[in-house]
């Protein structure tokens, strides 16, 4: 049995919820750049206005100048999702959890000056004026360590999310058309480039989590199910032959990727959600 | 790269066509979802406005606090089909320049091309990239909404690119 003080999970949300609106992973940064180039090559070889290569030119000043002079990536720092596993051999003191972590996001977003963008009520819509409530995923793992990850979501992007329950008649088709769709209909709003997290299986809620945790998996890793990579592999070619492009202006650059996460599910259903994020794909963990 | 000065008149905007490159320079007003339900209840209770709409543009931002000693902090577009509903009044009162991201909506391109207005795309998720190009902001209107309130910005240079031309030219529709 190890004790753990949850302020050190305050301390820890704070911190990933700061980082992570000021400085991009490296799997993100290397996926623009490469589209970029091959974007620069597209356009040499076809002749285009090269608008697509320009806009990820931007975007990629974009992260160098959040990093050099200290301002967020995006004005729109998220609603903080704080996804936390704790080890079953831990035990907790020093005060509430949940509470711990609404501290965490409290202060990350105040010393980080990050934006506040939590109404208290969809219909009356006060701003609560601290970004809290943070959207809290907890979880018992086995062992005696604590990983927490902060991803603050953006919701230009989250309004171009969708769900579907399909019948299991639908087959890989149904799913793979929906997913296409979603994103052809989202079109130049939730800033493309984008990532699509895909979860498929589960049920109605489980399917939407697990294409937002798709969301957190590193972009230059396969998927390990060489059918499921093989499924990501199409649809990212699918999704970059709509014409979208960045910033929905056209190009090759719809889509960075597309992560898929499956679940067992009922005999009668197939439940396919897409989760969209932006290119400002953020997220950061610590084990603690 | 063309260069636009506010005011934003009707002759400085006739030549733009969706694609266009263009810097902009001088006084825009930051407005989004609320700020705009607020100021259309305004027009319609025919009283004055925080800002004169006239040749006047408006970005669609809501940006992140200020480091202290800086301008503003990160400032980069939001999605516009979200002011949709409010933008044909405001263009029939003056307005003549929209910055945000994202497709428009059928009624707003036609109020565009009956007021001879522009819709400049900015760079979403861009906003440090974009903040560089503030040169001063100054809360003018609807304090107690926080990011949303109205804000008075001059800015030098700011690269956008036309997407929708007051002809109805649409970068979106390709």
């Amino acid at each position: 049995m190890r004790e753990v003080d949850v302020k050190l999970i305050t301390e820890a949300v704070a911190r990933l919820a700061i980082d992570t609106n000021y400085d991009l992973s490296r799997d993100v940064k290397s996926c623009i750049h490469d589209c970029r180039l091959k974007e620069i090559r597209e356009a040499m070889d076809s002749d285009n206005s090269g608008l697509a290569a320009d806009i990820l030119g931007m975007i990629e000043d974009n992260i160098e100048l959040a990093a050099e002079k200290n301002i967020p990536l995006c004005q729109d720092t998220g609603l903080a999702c704080v996804f936390i596993d704790i080890g079953q051999d831990v035990h907790l003191t020093g005060g509430d959890l949940r509470e711990a972590i609404n501290e965490g996001v409290r202060r990350g977003y105040e010393e980080g000056y990050l934006r506040k963008s939590v109404v208290a009520d969809p219909f009356t819509r006060i701003n609560t004026q601290d970004n809290t409530p943070a959207h809290i995923v907890m979880d018992i793992v086995p062992g005696e360590n604590i990983k927490i990850t902060v991803a603050p979501k953006g919701f230009g992007s989250e309004n171009m999310s969708s769900i579907k329950m399909f019948p299991p008649a639908a087959g890989i088709e149904g799913a793979k058309t929906f997913i296409v769709e979603t994103v052809k209909n989202a079109g130049g709003n939730p800033c493309p480039p984008i990532v699509v997290g895909v979860g498929i299986g589960s049920t109605f809620d489980g399917v939407a989590l697990l294409a937002k945790k798709a969301l957190l998996l590193p972009l230059d890793e396969r998927n390990e199910d060489p059918a499921y990579a093989e499924m990501e592999d199409e649809l990212l070619e699918r999704i970059n032959e709509l014409d979208i492009g960045p910033q929905g202006f056209g190009g090759k650059t719809t889509a960075l990727a597309v992560k898929i996460l499956t679940a067992p599910t009922h005999i009668a259903g197939m439940p396919v959600a897409v989760n969209i994020n932006c290119h400002v794909q953020r997220h950061k963990s610590v084990t603690i | 790269m063309i260069k636009i000065d506010s005011p934003f008149t009707k002759e400085k905007l006739a030549g733009l066509k969706a694609g266009d490159k263009v810097n902009i320079s001088g006084i825009i007003y930051t407005a989004r979802d609320q700020a705009h339900k607020r100021l259309i209840e305004m027009l319609a209770k025919g009283g004055e406005l925080p800002f004169d709409l006239t040749d006047a543009g408006i970005y669609y931002v809501g940006p992140s606090p200020a480091h202290p000693g800086c301008v503003i902090g990160s400032a980069g577009p939001t999605t516009s089909y979200r002011m949709d509903a409010y933008a044909p009044a405001l263009l029939d009162h003056g307005l003549k320049v929209m910055i945000g991201k994202g497709p428009r909506s059928e009624s707003v391109i036609e109020a565009m091309k009956r007021n001879g207005a522009v819709y400049f795309a900015a760079i979403g998720g861009a906003g440090a990239l974009m903040s560089t190009s503030i040169v001063s902001s100054e809360l003018i209107a609807f304090d107690d909404l926080g990011t949303e309130a109205v804000r008075k910005l001059i800015v030098k240079d700011m690269p956008l690119i036309v997407a929708i031309d007051s002809k109805g030219g649409n970068l979106y529709e390709r």
